[in-house]
């Protein structure tokens, strides 16, 4: 397989506002310090579009936003792969409240934001882009599901792609079920070529090697809990700018080794 | 055809007209419908519905409890018809289980489960039945994992949920994976299933017909909700496969509104441009389209549209979701199984229902069944979000 490149990233969580701002704490997990996450929003999207948004949506917005604005690529240009693993759990409940009321009044604009693929939808909106764009959901490993999506959409069509990774918190009764979290997202693009301050990473699927959690107790916590933070391993390589090897586990056993080549 | 192609070399389909392909082609040549008055559970719809008889009486294998929803009872129910688990058996035994991957559409996946856990909420604190299994039904890899379990591979495996494109995009996503030597072979499906979030959420919008829908028909006014399961086994072709393959596939957004069409349908006809592009084929060498069709006044003019704009009038197009309803994230894979069927059978199933069509609209639509040989069709399928997919088989001799 040729390696993708990835030429931006953007990253929201607890803590972390911006990829930027992540840097120092991925690189020297020492100086994390938990706190509140930033409140997420969308710039690009038009005010009356913006109104109607879940957090979830403003979550996934607001990294894609962050890493194409630094990205070598035309916002509208990039193909795009979301991935999440809960979805709209608050759309999900309020869609559920509904349909145990008498009359079972839906909203529509409620039903038509309960696609998984909303958030995608959306960005399209922003970007006003008519480029193809997927939305998957592999349970824990859903980054590593979209990761895979991805770097397939490079090696088979070979132009840059967005990857948007996204899990925020479920409301009440749904978080009991779901497990408790912090909200975090992840974007990177990902282009065929090296862009001017791109990093290099090739891939390849394993089994049974071992994985690498994060030193700092919270991230761990974060790592574990939020299905689109199991790629923080990957974000610490990058963080650090050093050439590092990262084995991040799929579903029953499969595992994705990915080894970082700065330069 | 292209050297890349991928054989489709087993599939299997169950919705409102029958279990297995046979019993749905049958259904198809006798045009005998699937539809019927909303009788689900305890909707109070006046709509109506392509139900799958029997699911409440077919739990899934007891090993995998946890996933027990309407949802994978359907999904199992698939892949026991046309020997489907047997030939995938084969090609596990040939290739091994870590290098076949699961593909697997659907957009509301167990929602029915969250739905009925919120019925019976503690009337004290809130909380949903323990017995509720969140990640065993609602959650949108739910399908995928079961099906993976049910025929033991453990290669790639995720959901793909881009509502009614769905499982269209899964062919698409699982020929790349093979392509970029992830897995070897794929095994793609989509499955959806009765639910109230769609039966009230479509209604909401104003988007569901009192009676069968009429795609294309001047009198159209709505669409119905089915359920469905369908998979297929795509494989390298290795010398001298005969069969049917996947020739191409097209993507594309919207970029325009979450729930209505681009009106001119410039990104449905952008997706089938790509398809036709990938397979290395003209317009004309496409014999039938299955149209996206819902029936809806919005839907079919933008596809009108988009046909017109790629095709013109003169390629035989049919809409099939009169027969089996809107089956949503089970529909891509429901509807490209039909076209496939076409091309095995030399058999086009027409747009049931329809009676008049639509002056306004000027696509090739056949309202009645067609015997004629077909060699390369095209089906459409979009989605909520702006999600185009539309791909192109064509038989290999």
């Amino acid at each position: 397989m040729t390696p993708v490149h990835v030429d931006a990233v953007g990253l929201a969580g607890p803590g972390m506002a911006s990829w930027q701002d992540s840097l120092e704490v991925l690189a020297d997990e020492s100086a994390y310090r938990t706190g509140e996450s930033p409140r997420f929003t969308s710039r690009l999207l038009p005010a009356n579009e913006r109104r109607r948004l879940s957090m979830t949506a403003r979550l996934a917005l607001q990294v894609a936003e962050e890493a194409m604005a630094q990205s070598s690529f035309d916002i509208d240009s990039v193909c795009s792969v979301f991935a999440t693993c809960h979805g709209d759990t608050e759309i999900v409940n309020g869609i559920c409240v509904a349909l145990t009321e008498p009359e079972r009044p839906v909203s529509p604009t409620q039903f038509h934001n309960s696609v998984h693929n909303a958030a995608a939808g959306y960005w399209a909106i922003a970007a006003h882009s008519p480029m193809p764009s997927t939305t998957v959901c592999a349970y824990h490993a859903s980054f590593v599901a979209g990761l895979m999506e991805a770097v397939a959409q490079l090696q088979v069509e070979a132009r840059p792609v967005l990857l948007v990774a996204y899990d925020y918190p479920a409301p009440d009764p749904l978080a009991e079920s779901v497990g408790a979290f912090a909200p975090f997202a992840v974007a990177m693009v990902l282009s065929p070529d090296a862009t001017p301050r791109s990093t290099r990473l090739a891939l390849a699927t394993v089994s049974g090697q071992p994985v690498q959690g994060m030193n700092c107790g919270e991230l761990e916590g974060l790592r574990v809990s939020n299905p689109a933070a199991c790629g923080l391993p990957l974000l610490r390589v990058l963080a650090t700018g050093a050439p590092g090897r990262v084995i991040l586990p799929h579903v029953n056993g499969l595992q994705l080794a990915v080894d970082v080549e700065p330069g | 055809m292209p050297a890349e192609a991928l054989v489709i070399s087993a599939c299997t389909l169950v919705n409102a007209l029958g279990r297995g392909t046979q019993d749905c082609f049958d259904a198809l040549e006798k045009a005998r419908g699937g539809l019927r008055p909303c009788d689900f559970e305890d909707a109070d719809l006046d709509t109506w519905i392509g139900r799958v008889d029997g699911l409440e009486d077919e739990p899934v294998v007891a090993e995998l409890a946890c996933f027990d929803c309407r949802n994978n009872r359907l999904a199992q129910l698939g892949l026991r018809q046309d020997g489907f688990s047997d030939h995938v058996a084969e090609v596990r035994a040939r290739h091994g289980a870590a290098r076949i991957g699961v593909f697997i559409g659907t957009s509301t996946s167990g929602a029915l489960q969250t739905e009925l856990a919120y019925r019976h909420r503690d009337p004290i604190t809130g909380a949903l039945p323990a017995d509720f299994s969140y990640l065993g039904t609602q959650n949108a890899m739910s399908v995928a994992e079961f099906t993976r379990r049910f025929l033991s591979l453990d290669g790639p495996v995720m959901s793909i949920s881009t509502a009614c494109s769905s499982s269209a995009k899964v062919f698409a996503s699982a020929y790349r994976h093979i392509k970029a030597g992830f897995c070897d072979a794929a095994v793609v499906g989509g499955v959806d299933s009765l639910c109230f979030s769609t039966l009230y959420g479509f209604s909401s919008l104003g988007l569901v017909s009192h009676r069968p829908c009429r795609p294309w028909d001047a009198e159209r006014d709505g669409m119905n909700i089915g359920e469905g399961a369908g998979f297929a086994l795509l494989e390298k072709k290795d010398g001298g496969v005969a069969g049917v393959a996947l020739l191409g596939y097209g993507e594309s957004s919207d970029a325009y509104h979450m729930s209505s069409p681009h009106p001119e349908g410039a990104g449905a006809a952008a997706a089938m441009k790509s398809a036709l592009a990938m397979a290395g084929v003209t317009p004309d060498a496409i014999d039938y389209i299955n149209l996206h069709g819902t029936g809806t006044r919005a839907n079919d003019v933008s596809e009108d549209r988009a046909v017109m704009k790629v095709f013109g009038g003169g390629t035989p197009c049919s809409a099939t979701k009169g027969w089996t309803g809107h089956t949503l994230g089970a529909a891509g894979i429901t509807e490209i199984l039909f076209a496939l069927g076409s091309i095995e059978r030399g058999f086009i199933p027409g747009t049931l229902n329809s009676e008049r069509l639509d002056p306004a609209l000027s696509a090739g639509v056949l309202l009645r069944n067609r015997t004629a040989p077909v060699k390369c069709v095209l089906s459409n399928s979009f989605g909520f979000g702006g999600s185009n997919c539309s791909l192109v088989l064509g038989a290999v001799s």
